[in-house]
């Protein structure tokens, strides 16, 4: 894939050290996990050492957020790389269309923008083909969609070429979206991806060690970070009520009816199927390692889960870490009965027992909101 | 009658002879489902108590008769076993394993498409059709027979409000659990036809959530195609966008996918939308008594 050569730095000398060996002008640039870096004020052109040294330090430490609010994500890295001459920008993408079940090529002459302006301003101009699964992608079908998305004719072949490469990558890399925004024309004539954004599938990480390794530990956020060692899946959010639940499905309802009474979630926290004590007291351990979380909701609808094993994990846990906040328990479903009554026998400080899932969430607003 | 899963099932179970496969195999059985074969490469000719083992799933469904499989293989052989349970014959795949990479689920999907098999999942609790059959991770005890069809793309969150249902004396023609992936053999869509073309069916919930445009889909399908009156939850409407929460389709791309766009695309179809699972089941017995 033709891009800009380039460098990493981490710091600001090694910035001015990249921008000194790759001459003026260079583009400094932030290297964060979202895309809409540029409006965010992450891209900026520098024409002369002063004005590397001035983007670097600016940029470096740089909090961004996505355009859909996203993050924010801080900048530790920059990438510094030659300044290109640009006579057009183009959109390409690849994405999994989720509703078709197929791959969705997209072009247009309209880069620099994202993907919904172009398609809000001029529909017509954003050239959409699904990949039929029997047939592929090849050079033929790359080549029409240049043409019906009126590629300058001296491009066409390149922006094909170009297309039918990032397919391949979208296959190999197990991708669900691949995005070269913008894909340039030089001015010598050349076809460059200046910038991109690619997403893979989680589920396939396993297949791309390689890969792998760039997921950015130190960008996440340290409740994030530990939840993710130890195995929990867990979601950050800014409010003050920690909140734990079993099931995806029910962990976000929960979310909903806490905000719903005036609550503000701290996070998402399912604690999965058949959870057992060991799981309980790593979750509450990452919940309460939020200094910001004032009562803590746990929401449990014991199905496969029995609530036996979580009234014994919540016991351990009380008796293992320093909670230092009120628990609020509702426990519904399966060993509902024993999994209360050992709760009731363990007499735990600060406990306090709710029947319904929208009694808890009334009752954890009203305890944290007196803390 | 109900739908996916009824009283003809005959059942084989890949990956049977796991910790996870057992359990909900022998739970299975239990609640009467016919379960006629596991199928584990290699164990062929051994039984889990009682329930024979073969190599393949085309042995099993040549010598057993099995017309369902249900998935229980670990994710990075799942797809493969889906292929071999379409190429075996059954009419029916339910793949319960999560975490299968999506691009192997594309080719699948289509498969299961061009043969006409009817795919549930991956990433699914499976099917329940109270009083006949179980197939999947569905606890029974909180459901009873009943005219209110389930489809939902979350687990816990079903059995939630099927427990309210039933705290209200209502029960369940079917539940199903299309699943939390982005690539899901059987969509909203596909569910509410059968449970419009099932006699026993009277109304339908419908539990959607974050991620994908499936919900909206479905509205524009239940305003032109359902005529049985769908009630419908859907969660995550205090999800940030761009984070996965906890299933890999449930997240909200860009501006897409959020819980305030399927609500707002349901009820302009005229589609009523609980604000908790409690207010869903209150309304869902309330438009049954109706």
């Amino acid at each position: 894939m033709p891009v800009p050569s380039g460098k990493h730095a981490k710091t600001i000398e090694e910035a001015v050290a990249a921008a000194e060996e790759i001459g003026y002008p260079c583009v400094v640039k932030a290297q964060v996990h979202i895309g809409g870096r540029g409006k965010a004020g992450g891209i900026k052109v520098a024409e002369d050492r002063d004005e590397a040294e001035q983007h670097a330090s600016a940029i470096l430490g740089m909090q961004i957020t996505g355009p859909h609010g996203e993050g924010p994500f801080e900048v530790h890295e920059l990438w510094i790389e030659e300044a290109s001459k640009i006579d057009a920008e183009y959109y390409a993408s690849i994405i999994l269309d989720r509703s078709a079940k197929k791959l969705l090529v997209m072009l247009s002459t309209m880069g620099g923008m994202n993907v919904e302006e172009i398609a809000d301003k001029d529909p017509d101009a954003l050239v959409r083909r699904h990949v039929e699964p029997a047939e592929g992608f090849g050079p033929e079908q790359a080549a029409q969609i240049a043409a019906d998305a009126g590629v300058d004719e001296d491009a066409r072949a390149e922006t094909a070429e170009m297309l039918v490469k990032l397919y391949t990558a979208f296959n190999e890399l197990d991708a669900t979206l691949i995005e070269v925004n913008p894909l340039v024309v030089t001015s010598d004539r050349r076809v460059v991806a200046l910038d991109s954004k690619t997403t893979i599938d989680n589920s396939a990480l396993y297949r791309h060690e390689d890969v792998a390794g760039f997921e950015e530990l130190s960008a996440m956020d340290p409740q994030e970070r530990m939840a993710k060692e130890k195995g929990l899946t867990y979601v950050k959010l800014d409010g003050d009520i920690g909140i734990l639940a079993n099931g995806a499905g029910l962990c976000m309802s929960t979310l909903d009816v806490v905000a719903q009474a005036g609550g503000d979630p701290a996070n998402f926290l399912d604690a999965g199927g058949g959870s057992k004590a060991d799981a309980i007291v790593a979750a509450l351990e990452v919940i309460t390692s939020d200094e910001k979380v004032k009562a803590i909701l746990f929401n449990i609808f014991g199905g496969i889960t029995r609530c036996d094993e979580i009234a014994k994990g919540i016991i351990e846990a009380a008796g293992r870490i320093d909670l230092g906040v009120p628990l609020i328990v509702r426990l519904d479903g399966t060993n509902s009965e024993e999994g209360l009554g050992l709760l009731a026998d363990a007499t735990l400080p600060d406990l306090h027992i709710e029947k319904t899932m929208l009694g808890a969430a009334a009752k954890v607003v009203e305890v944290a909101s007196q803390r | 009658m109900s739908i996916i899963v009824g009283d003809d099932a005959k059942l084989v179970i890949s990956g049977l002879t796991g910790r996870e496969g057992t359990f909900h195999g022998l739970r299975n059985r239990d609640y009467g489902t016919d379960v006629v074969a596991g199928v584990t490469p290699k164990k062929g000719g051994q039984d889990v108590e009682g329930i024979p083992v073969f190599d393949t799933i085309a042995e099993a469904a040549a010598e057993k008769g099995a017309n369902t499989s249900m998935i229980f293989v670990p994710a990075r052989f799942a797809a493969a076993a889906i292929n071999e349970a379409i190429d075996a014959g059954v009419a029916t795949v339910i793949a319960i394993t999560e975490g299968i990479p999506v691009h192997d689920m594309i080719g699948t999907y289509w498969k299961a498409r061009e043969r006409g098999v009817r795919l549930i999942g991956p990433n699914c609790p499976g099917v329940l059709s109270p009083g006949k059959a179980n197939v999947g991770i569905i606890p029974a005890q909180f459901f009873d027979p009943g005219p209110i069809g389930v489809v939902s793309k979350s687990g816990t969150l079903t059995y939630q409000i099927g427990n309210e249902l039933k705290q209200a004396g209502q029960g369940n023609s079917s539940i199903v659990g299309i699943g939390g992936d982005p690539i899901v053999g059987s969509d909203f869509i596909d569910v509410l036809d059968l449970y419009e073309a099932d006699d026993e069916t009277e109304m339908i919930v419908m539990v959607g959530e974050i991620g994908g445009d499936a919900e909206e889909r479905a509205a524009e399908h239940i305003a032109a195609s359902i005529s049985k009156p769908v009630v419908a939850y859907i969660a995550g409407f205090t999800a940030p966008p761009g984070k996965q929460m906890g299933h890999a389709g449930a997240i909200i791309s860009g501006s897409s996918g959020t819980a305030e766009a399927k609500k707002e695309a349901l009820e302009a179809k005229g589609v009523r939308v609980g604000k908790s699972p409690t207010e869903t089941a209150q309304i869902a017995v309330e438009v049954l008594g109706s």
